[in-house]
Formats: C-alpha cells, sequence, structure tokens
C-alpha cells in the first residue's frame, strides 16, 4: 500500500534574533500508511511537535523549513502555495492541540467551530455538518449531543472540551490526523476515558493519525507503530509491539526504565521507624476554604475534616485528582492559608494558623517545595542569592561559612559549583527544580512539602529527581509530604499513602494497605486507571474502569 | 452573573464621580482671588463685601458650602456666574454660558467621531492583517509619529498645507454661532481634521496591537491549522475578542474629544467649552469653572463605564454562565 | 576526578535538553537606531547647547546682516525665512531661531525630565504599597486615582497654575504629581502581577518581611517594564510642558522653552513663515526618537512573537 505521509529528510531550524539558525530537527525519515497510528515520542526539545506540525506544512513562529520534504499522497507540502495549504489543512490533514482549553475560542459555540472547518472547504452544507457532529459527538460519548453545539467552550469540562476537539477534528472527514499531546493535561481517570473514546472513533473513521506524547504507556495503547525521537534525530522505528517489548536503542531503554512500575504493594522504600513517638507534623479535624469564613467554614469549603500524622523520617504520599484540595492542604500545612477551623501541630505543639503569626523556628522546620521551580525562583537573583537567604534567615550563616554551605547544598542537589554563580533563566527545567529542592534544604527543616515536584519535568528527568529525593531522605532523615496526582510515583516513592476525594480523606495506611485488597473503590479506581506499559492493556481494563468510574459518580464516598 | 457584574462596575462609577466632586470642589476653592472684590472692585466698601460676600454664601464652612453646591449640581442647578469677564457675565446663569459652547463642542467631536472611528478600526485591520508588510509598516510610522508629536504642531501642518500653501480652507475659525450649512461646514473643516488625525492615531494603533495580540493565542493557531482563510481568522475569530480593549481605546478618546482639546481650540479659535473653561479660569469664575470640570470628568467616567459594560457583556463568560 | 567533575560528568548523562535560551542581546531596528541618534543628540545639547549656539538666545540680530546686495536697505529682520545668517530663520522679533532652540532645549528636556522622576518617585511608591498593601488601602489608593484620571490633564494644570502661578519648580511639581496617577496604575498592575508569583510566596513561607518582598523580590522584577514605560511617560510630559507654554501657561518670559517660541512665533504662520514650526519639529524629533526605541525595547520583550502572524 503506498504510503499516505512520506516525511522525507526532513530538517527544521529556529531562527535567532542575531540571523542565526539553530537545527532542531536534523533529518528525520519516515512514512505514514493509511489507517495506521504512527506515534511520535521524546521528551522536550526533541523536536516531536515541530516534526508532527509540518504535516501540515507549518511551522511556529521563529522556525523554518531549511531541506527535505512532507509528501502527502505524494505532493510535497512544504513548498505548496499558501492557498494549497489552506486547502489541505482541516480538510485532509487534522490538528489537535494539547490544551483544548486554550485551543477553542472563547468568543465563539462549541457547535460553530466544530462544523467550522468542513463547511468552510465546501465539503458539507451548514445542516450536513451540524448532523455530522450530532454523530461524532454520540461516537465521542459526549452528554447532550442535541445541544452542546449551542454551548460556548467554558460552559464543558477539560475532558469533554478535550474530546470536542476530537469531533473538530474529525468533522470533515480528514485522511490524517495530527495529535499532539491530546492526554497529558487531564486527569488519569479522564485520561481514559478520553483515550478509549479516540481509540474507537480513529478505528470507526479509518484515518491515519500521528500521536506525539512523551509517556510511553499512553503510546502503547494507541499506536502500531512508534518513532522514539531525541534532540531531533531518530533514535528508533518500529512496530509497537517490537518498540515496548524489545527496545533496541539505548534511549528507549533509558525511557522505558524511567516509566515507574503500576502502583503496586511492596514498591515503596521501607523506612524504620518508632510509632510511639511523638509525630512531626499533625492535621487535626482540619476544614480549610476560600472566601469569608463563618463559623469555621469557608465560603468555598475545599478540606473537610482531614487528619493525618507525619512522624519523623516518615514519607506521606498524597494523591488525588485535580480539584481534590491536595494543594490546599500543603498550604494549610504551611500557613500560607489558615485553616477556617481544627489544628496544626508541630511536634505536638499548636501552630497559629497564619504564618504571619509563625515564630521563624517554626517556620523553619516545615518548607515548602513548589510545583513549578520556573516560577518559585526569583528570575532577578543568582542561584547563591537564592539559597544564601535561608542560610542568612535561619541560621543566620554569613561569609565564608555561608558559602561553603551553598557549595555543599549544590553537592547534595548533584549541581557543579559554578551554578552559584548562574541566574535561573541559565539553568534547565530539572536543574531549576534542583535549585528549589536546595533552597527548602538550606533551612535545614524536619518536614518537606513538595507539592507536585517532578509533574513538569521530563519523564527521565522526573525519574532523575525522584531518586535525588530518596537519597536525601536516607541522607538527611527529613521528613516528606509529596503531593502528587500519579499515583505510580507516589507509591514508588511514599511509605504511607493518603488518598483525598473531593476534599476528603477516603482511604488512608500503609502503602502496602493502601495497594492491595481490599481497596477502597475509588483507589481501585486511581490504580486501574493508571496505564500498564504493554500493548493491549486498555481493551482488558476498560471495562473495570467505566464500572469504577460509574461508581464514583454515584457517590460511593460517604 | 452578569447583572451582577453591570451592577458592580455602576456603583463604581458612581464611587469615582462622587470623590471626582470633592477633588473638583476643593482644587476650585484654591484658586485665589475674593469674588467679592473682584466684582465690586477697588472702591468697594467693608460693610458692602461683607453682604455680598453673606449673599454668595461665602461664608459658611467649606463642608456646608460642598454639600449646598452639591445639591444644586444633582438638582440641575449650576449657579450663577461670579465673575464678570469683562463682558460683564455677572448673574448669567451658567447653564446660560455652557449651553451654545457645549452644542459647539459636541458638534466637532461628534464629527470627528463619525469619521475616524470607522476609518481608524479599518486602517487598523488593515495593518494587522498584513503584519510587518510595507502597508503596515507605513501606517504603524506614521502613527507612531502622530501620537508623538504635540497637537499643535499637528494642526499647524495642516494649515500649511491647506490654508497656506493650497489656500482652500480659512485657517482660523471665528464662528459666531449662527453660521448654517457651507459656513458652517468650512469653519468646522480645519479643527476636525486636525482633530480626526490625532484620534484615529491612537485607534489605529490600538486596533492593530490588540489584534495582534489575539493573533498569537493557541486559538488562532488552531483556526490557521483548520485552514481558516485569513480574512475569516480576522473578522470571526479575533474581532469578537478584540472589542473590550477598542471599546476604551474609543471611549478615551471621546472623552478627551469632549474636555481635552483646548490646543486645537485656541489654534483655531474655535468656542468650545474647554476654552470656556480657560476663561472661566482667568477670570476666577469659580462656579463656571466646577461646572465645566464636572461636565468633563462626569463624561470620561460615564464613557469608561460604558466602555467596561461593552465589555462585561461581551465576554461570554458572563453572559452564558455555567 | 573531584566531586565537581564527577557531578558534570553524571549531568552530561542526564540527557537532559537545555530548555532555557541563554539571554538574548537587544537589536535595534533602523528606526531604533535613528531613535538613539536623536536622543544622545538632544541630551548633549542639554549640557552644551548654549556654548555651540552661534548666537546668544536673546540677541536680536543686526538689520545689517540681512542686507542683500541690490536689495532693500534695511530689511526687516523679522520672520526671516532660513539664510546664512540664520539657518533656521529668525522669530518675531528678529532672534535667531536655531540659538533658541539650542537654549530651549535645557529648558523643556530639563524642566520634563525632572517631572518624571517626580511623577515615578510617587506614582511607584504608591503603586507598589497598593500592590503589597491591604484589601482597604488598594481600594482607596485606587478610587482616588481612577477620580484624578477623570480629569482632563491640561485642565488640572490650568486651575493649578491659575491657584498658586508658575514658576518652574511649581511647574516640575504640578506635572509629576498629575503624572503620577498613571504611572500609579502601571506600578500596581506590574507589582501585583508579582505579588502572586511562586517566588514571592516562597518568600512569604520562609516569614521574610514586606521590606524585604518589596526591595528584593518585587523591585527587581518591575524595572525593566517601568524604564520602558518611564520613556512613553517622558514624552508624554514634553507634550503637555510645550501644551502649557503654547497656552502661556507654562515657563513664563524671559526665559523660553519649545513650546512658548511656537506660542511666540503663532502670528507669522499664516504668511508661511517657519519660525514656529521649527521648534514643534525639535520636540517631534525628541518625542518620535524615543518612542522608536521604546517600540524596540517592547518588541524586544515579548512583542516580537504577534509580528509574524499567519
Amino acid at each position: 500500500m503506498a504510503p499516505l505521509l512520506e516525511v522525507d529528510n526532513l530538517k527544521i531550524d529556529a531562527r535567532k534574533d542575531d540571523g542565526s539558525l539553530t537545527p532542531i530537527v536534523k533529518g528525520v525519515s519516515f512514512n505514514v500508511k493509511p489507517g495506521e497510528v504512527l506515534a511520535l515520542i521524546g521528551e522536550s526539545g526533541s523536536g516531536k511537535t515541530t516534526i508532527a506540525l509540518s504535516a501540515l506544512g507549518y511551522t511556529k513562529p521563529g522556525l523554518e523549513f531549511t531541506s527535505g520534504e512532507v509528501r502527502l499522497h505524494g505532493q510535497d507540502v512544504i513548498s505548496m502555495p499558501s492557498e494549497e495549504k489552506r486547502l489541505m489543512r482541516g480538510q485532509k490533514v487534522a490538528y489537535l492541540a494539547q490544551s483544548a482549553a486554550a485551543t477553542f475560542n472563547p468568543a465563539m459555540t462549541i457547535g460553530e467551530q466544530v462544523t467550522e472547518s468542513a463547511i468552510i472547504h465546501g465539503q458539507l452544507l451548514k445542516e450536513d455538518a451540524e448532523n455530522r457532529a450530532k454523530e461524532l459527538y454520540r461516537a465521542l460519548e459526549l452528554p447532550e449531543p442535541e445541544r452542546l453545539g449551542k454551548r460556548y467552550p467554558h460552559q464543558v469540562s477539560g475532558g469533554q472540551l478535550q474530546r470536542l476537539m476530537a469531533a473538530m477534528a474529525l468533522c470533515g472527514n480528514p485522511d490524517l490526523l495530527v495529535l499532539d499531546e491530546p492526554t497529558t493535561a487531564l486527569d488519569v481517570t479522564t485520561q481514559i476515558e478520553v483515550l478509549k473514546a479516540f481509540k474507537s472513533v480513529i478505528k470507526q473513521e479509518g484515518s491515519a493519525a500521528i500521536y506525539v506524547t512523551h509517556d510511553l504507556s499512553v503510546v502503547a495503547q494507541i499506536a502500531d507503530e512508534i518513532v522514539v525521537l531525541y534532540a531531533g534525530e531518530v533514535q528508533e522505528h518500529g512496530s509497537a509491539e517490537q518498540v515496548v517489548s524489545t527496545p533496541n536503542h539505548d534511549y528507549t531503554r533509558r525511557l522505558m526504565n524511567a516509566v515507574r512500575p503500576p502502583p503496586a504493594a511492596g514498591h515503596g522504600d521501607k523506612i524504620e521507624k518508632s510509632n510511639n513517638e511523638v509525630p512531626v507534623l499533625e492535621l487535626k479535624n482540619i476544614f480549610a476554604g476560600y472566601g469569608k469564613i463563618r463559623d469555621g467554614t469557608a465560603n468555598i469549603s475545599v478540606l473537610e475534616n482531614i487528619n493525618i500524622k507525619i512522624s519523623k523520617g516518615q514519607t506521606v504520599g498524597v494523591i488525588g485528582e485535580s480539584g481534590c484540595g491536595k494543594s490546599t492542604m500543603a498550604r494549610v500545612m504551611s500557613g500560607l492559608l489558615p485553616a477556617s477551623k481544627g489544628n496544626v501541630l508541630l511536634r505536638g505543639e499548636n501552630l497559629k494558623p497564619d504564618l504571619k503569626n509563625r515564630s521563624r523556628s517554626e517556620l523553619q522546620k516545615i518548607q515548602f517545595v513548589f510545583q513549578m521551580a520556573d516560577t518559585a525562583l526569583n528570575p532577578r537573583q543568582r542561584i547563591d542569592q537564592i539559597l544564601g537567604r535561608p542560610l542568612e534567615f535561619y541560621l543566620e550563616l554569613r561569609g565564608g561559612e555561608k558559602r561553603k554551605r551553598i557549595a555543599e547544598l549544590l553537592e547534595m542537589v548533584e549541581l557543579p559549583q559554578d551554578f552559584a554563580g548562574r541566574y535561573p533563566d541559565e539553568l534547565s527545567g530539572g536543574q531549576k527544580q534542583r535549585i528549589n529542592l536546595a533552597r527548602a534544604l538550606a533551612a535545614s527543616p524536619e518536614i518537606l512539602l513538595c507539592d507536585e515536584v517532578i509533574s513538569a519535568l521530563d519523564t527521565i528527568v522526573g525519574a532523575n529527581i525522584i531518586e535525588l529525593l530518596k537519597q536525601l531522605r536516607k541522607n538527611t532523615g527529613v521528613s516528606f509530604v509529596f503531593i502528587s496526582h500519579d499515583l505510580s510515583t507516589v507509591a514508588s516513592f511514599a511509605d504511607h499513602i493518603v488518598v483525598l476525594y473531593a476534599g476528603k480523606v477516603v482511604d488512608q495506611g500503609t502503602v502496602d494497605e493502601v495497594l492491595s485488597p481490599p481497596y477502597h473503590p475509588y483507589t481501585r479506581l486511581l490504580i486501574s486507571s493508571v496505564p500498564e506499559l504493554r500493548v493491549g492493556w486498555l481493551e482488558e481494563s476498560v471495562d473495570e474502569i467505566e464500572e469504577l468510574s460509574l461508581k464514583r459518580d454515584q457517590g460511593f464516598i460517604n | 452573573m452578569l447583572f451582577q457584574a453591570v451592577l458592580k462596575r455602576i456603583l463604581i462609577g458612581f464611587a469615582t464621580l462622587f470623590v471626582v466632586s470633592i477633588i473638583i470642589f476643593l482644587g476650585t476653592s484654591l484658586l485665589p482671588g475674593d469674588v467679592a472684590e473682584i466684582i465690586l472692585g477697588q472702591m468697594a466698601t467693608p460693610e458692602s463685601l461683607a453682604a455680598l460676600r453673606e449673599k454668595l454664601g461665602m461664608n459658611h464652612p467649606p463642608h456646608t458650602r460642598y454639600l449646598l453646591w452639591l445639591g444644586n449640581l444633582l438638582s440641575g442647578d449650576l449657579g450663577m456666574s461670579k465673575a464678570g469677564s469683562g463682558a460683564g457675565t455677572i448673574g448669567t446663569e451658567i447653564s446660560v454660558m455652557i449651553a451654545p459652547r457645549l452644542v459647539n463642542t459636541l458638534r466637532l467631536a461628534g464629527m470627528v467621531a463619525l469619521i475616524s472611528i470607522p476609518l481608524a478600526m479599518s486602517l487598523g485591520l488593515l495593518a494587522s492583517m498584513y503584519p510587518g508588510s510595507r502597508i503596515d509598516r507605513t501606517i504603524t510610522f506614521t502613527t507612531l509619529s502622530i501620537i508623538s508629536i504635540p497637537d499643535f504642531l499637528v494642526a499647524m501642518i495642516l494649515v500649511m498645507i491647506f490654508a497656506v500653501q493650497l489656500g482652500w480652507l480659512p485657517s482660523i475659525a471665528y464662528m459666531s454661532g449662527n453660521e448654517t450649512g457651507w459656513q458652517l461646514i468650512r469653519a468646522l473643516l480645519m479643527p476636525t481634521l486636525t482633530l480626526v488625525t490625532i484620534v484615529s492615531a491612537q485607534i489605529i494603533r490600538m486596533t492593530r496591537a490588540t489584534i495582534l495580540n489575539i493573533m498569537s493565542s493557541p486559538y488562532i493557531e488552531m483556526a490557521i491549522l483548520k485552514g481558516v482563510p485569513r480574512k475569516r481568522i480576522i473578522l470571526r475569530h479575533s474581532l469578537l475578542n478584540t472589542i473590550g480593549p477598542i471599546v476604551n481605546v474609543i471611549a478615551l478618546n471621546l472623552a478627551w474629544l469632549i474636555g481635552g482639546v483646548v490646543i486645537v481650540e485656541t489654534v483655531f479659535a474655535y468656542p468650545g467649552l474647554a476654552k470656556l473653561m480657560i476663561d472661566g479660569v482667568q477670570t476666577r469664575d469659580l462656579p463656571l469653572v466646577q461646572a465645566c470640570a464636572m461636565i468633563f470628568c462626569g463624561t470620561y467616567v460615564v464613557l469608561i463605564m460604558i466602555a467596561d459594560m461593552a465589555s462585561i457583556i461581551s465576554n461570554p463568560r458572563l453572559r452564558h454562565p455555567k | 576526578m573531584s566531586i565537581d567533575e564527577k557531578i558534570k560528568e553524571k549531568i552530561t548523562s542526564f540527557e537532559e535538553l537545555p530548555d532555557a535560551p541563554p539571554r538574548r542581546k537587544i537589536r535595534f531596528s533602523i528606526g531604533g537606531k535613528i531613535g538613539i541618534f536623536f536622543v544622545f543628540f538632544w541630551i548633549v545639547m542639554v549640557f552644551i547647547g548654549p556654548y555651540v549656539s552661534p548666537y546668544n538666545e536673546a540677541d536680536i540680530l543686526d538689520e545689517s546682516l540681512f542686507i542683500v546686495p541690490g536689495g532693500e536697505e534695511y530689511p526687516d529682520t523679522d520672520y526671516q525665512p532660513p539664510s546664512k545668517v540664520a539657518f533656521l530663520g529668525t522669530d518675531y522679533l528678529g532672534r535667531d531661531t536655531l540659538s533658541r532652540i539650542l537654549y530651549g532645549a535645557r529648558t523643556t528636556i530639563g524642566i520634563s525630565f525632572l517631572a518624571t522622576l517626580l511623577a515615578y518617585l510617587l506614582g511607584v511608591t504608591l503603586g507598589i504599597a497598593a500592590a503589597v498593601g491591604s484589601e482597604w488601602l488598594d481600594m482607596f489608593l485606587s478610587r482616588f486615582n481612577d477620580a484624578f484620571l477623570s480629569i482632563p490633564t491640561i485642565m488640572m494644570g490650568l486651575v493649578v497654575i491659575a491657584a498658586v502661578g508658575s514658576t518652574i519648580p511649581i511647574l516640575i511639581g504640578m506635572t509629576g504629581l498629575i503624572y503620577a496617577t498613571s504611572v500609579f496604575r502601571v506600578a500596581r498592575s506590574l507589582g501585583q502581577d508579582v505579588m502572586v508569583s511562586d517566588f514571592v510566596e516562597a518568600a512569604k513561607v520562609r516569614g521574610e518581611g514586606l521590606w524585604w518582598i518589596i526591595t528584593r523580590e518585587i523591585l527587581p522584577n518591575v524595572v525593566m517594564p517601568l524604564a520602558t514605560d518611564f520613556g512613553l511617560r517622558f514624552v508624554w510630559i514634553i507634550l503637555f510642558i510645550s501644551s502649557l507654554s503654547f497656552l502661556g501657561l507654562g515657563v513664563q518670559p524671559p526665559m523660553s522653552d519649545w513650546g512658548s517660541m511656537v506660542k511666540e512665533n503663532l502670528g507669522g504662520l499664516p504668511y508661511g513663515s517657519i519660525s514656529p514650526l521649527m521648534p514643534s519639529l525639535a520636540i517631534a524629533t525628541l518625542t518620535i526618537a524615543i518612542n522608536l526605541i521604546v517600540d524596540d525595547i517592547s518588541a524586544h520583550s515579548g512583542g516580537k512573537l504577534s509580528n509574524r502572524m499567519i
């Protein structure tokens, strides 16, 4: 069968301000056959999105095609005149972006945006396009297909919007779909629903697809062929089955190793601890939320009756989906958000709810590590200033002593000494996250609150940070509160798990207790929603997941 | 939700107007000179001065005077002129003094708005449709120059061209107030042309910047990747989201046309409201200055309020709550 | 191998691709370069203008200078067109326009610059205070500021000058005050943006006081955008001062600045004299130049993406 799309020695460069070119894609070739799903997998900077967009003859501003061809039905889309490109886009090749929330125009109805492409290309009349859209809404299991088209993007949920984007892409019956990390921003349980909907609709329509992602487990569920990219070059290319089960290339193996095993009992590190000791930090009957507080209840209540104990050297993993209140909990512990009711205890002593009223030594003992290292470090301060400040502030170290300690901290987070003189902008994402950790450690705390510290990082970089955290825990004896939406990460790092759902603790205990039968139904839903790194998992698990989410929606929590 | 947002905006508008009235009252009270002395002249006896002060209500404490003034203002009574600007306006109703000037000002502002808003928005659209092109660069540079130079230079250049070189138009617009038809249009032409130039430059720049800003958003990229034609991208996908900022700039410019055009009125000797206020300041005619200032500030506050309301209403999140 | 080297070794094996571009240097367009030239020229003139000008600003040129062979014996010296004697012609009294522009640079630019500084001092202080302070303080300052903004600037200037007269310190103080309102708005919104950033939150969790947060976390991050804004504000203040002088309310005789030079010579306009145009053009070269530079800088810090569309 003749290939639908041929990418032939494609090279794309980035043009800098001074006019010089930096190669981004360095001679990539692959083919997509009709009806086939090809996955482009790689980490940030691998050029995967850039390559995928070239199938539409498009580059992001600042990038340029320098050589090679991308042929659709044998015709090069790069050298096409722009009017022809326009006619091809949406009609023959359709694009699905990572964030549906940003790619839907807030001022236009969903229906108009879904049918727009098919109508302007003259493929369908307005009425037919609307009927086709309704058909797709049904196929994608979206609620109220008859009325959905009249609504605005802000009126539907994130998961629904993501599926609506698939409807938008499919409406004009394109030959090729380009999906750019379409499930990355979603919660695990939603991700499975969307993934399932994508897979069945692609099959039903018989269109080919390029699926861009960094997540091998997701790829294993949906792709026929896998292309592994690193730094703009193809590292490995093979069938999904072959790449996942017998990876040939070194980089693919590293990527596989960085994927954390599915959550199960017995993976966590065991830390010996004595149970009769006073907990380092304790939450007692905590209620918290936003807005005005009346009689101990906030206007918008987020957390309800939370009880958690963290002993010395213990790592408590807090897991839950977006909006469950896990970050709010960390903010209550740190005092950034005063609880509306209940007590926060540090070594058995009551802490003031608001951090403004806490003493300096109390503040020193609880350190907060923010999620986004990009924004948590002041871009106008040098690394030595960032690390030096807590040393001055809490420990009153000055001069040589301070410099010595900064050097030790850099070493602790495995960064070279000359980083002390750099600004955050000159560091990569993972390096910034290390500095972020080092700053918290500089205070010599007893407990570290880590809020989604690896969720913004690439798989391998994230795995390295987890390794670093394990080492720090061993060397320093610090307790951790490790907040994450990713159960595998929590299971591989924590020794105690707290499961949050809608602001309440629904399950808690040691890793072994929580992750072995009998399961709490919500925990079980979370566990079974984590995709496994093998082909065919989705089909096997989908029924169970559906049953469990139905139970959740009916409200199993009392 | 929509209703609440609109109501909140209206309340803020009133609060601002209230603060404005205090500032104006206090600010104008700073003006030196005793009106009674000015009216009665050098020869006045202390007794007659005291009597006149009593009559003018100048013996009350400031807060009472403020409340009296505000009360009168709210009931539509702008008071009487307290100074003679040579023509013996003492005792004239302020509203009588203001009315013809206000008509002139509104006539000029209306003409300018009518021409410049459609003109500027089209030019702004044109520039943003072809960013970096020759036409865009010409428009960008020209408007940048116009907003950078003093109003009087714009006026002078136009006079040089149309009055001195070409001799088409009179350079000065002495108006008796009785002009009609062609005469009126001739008198209005130069000031209108000047103001159209200035106001259009502002609106063009803002329209272009707003549209280009929206053009870099992901949903426009999506529209491009869906094969939507450029014209439709600008007119359908981006214009809807630019209403807020553009309406705001138009409102600011309209407010400026009412109260900020004193330079242009001076250059062309156009008898507008701004010029009247300057005369009022020079003759220490407090009620006149206060009334003019309230008109200017009130116009500003109301126009900005309307603009904010337009962007509230054009926001689908508020128009179609969940 | 030292520990440091070992670490470096390890970093290269992270396989992490740098995602942060090195700091970019600003590049000026042709317009920006012309802008820099003119701004530089006028700054130099502020300092040396009076020493390089052909005549004194108050000199009324002698009639004999303008005698043309075969022409009228004693021509009028006022509103002379440009000639070798007076490059830019003469004004309504027969003074050399070029010399007066060179002398006036100091007055116009000096007053405007000081007023801009004052506006920044006040506006930034209050704006940052509103951004970091309590909700009530912010409410109070913002409402008050909104009210001030609604008064046409030139009218406000007018009333103040009528009340207290027009001396140079009053001109500077008043202009600074009037423009502090718009600086307040900019500083407040910039401050609010930084205030909600994670690194300020991090400083708060650490227990830092307000002073540290303002001086170390917020100010360094608002300096660049404020500097760009300073340029724009400076332009508006030059235009404002010139407009006041044009109305006869700004710089008072015998001192003169560019705005009052336009006013003095406006009478020559109907006869086609360029004497009122020249000082206006001096203003224009400076203000357009500043705006061209500002345009380049703001394009550098983010505006550029939007310039390449579709």
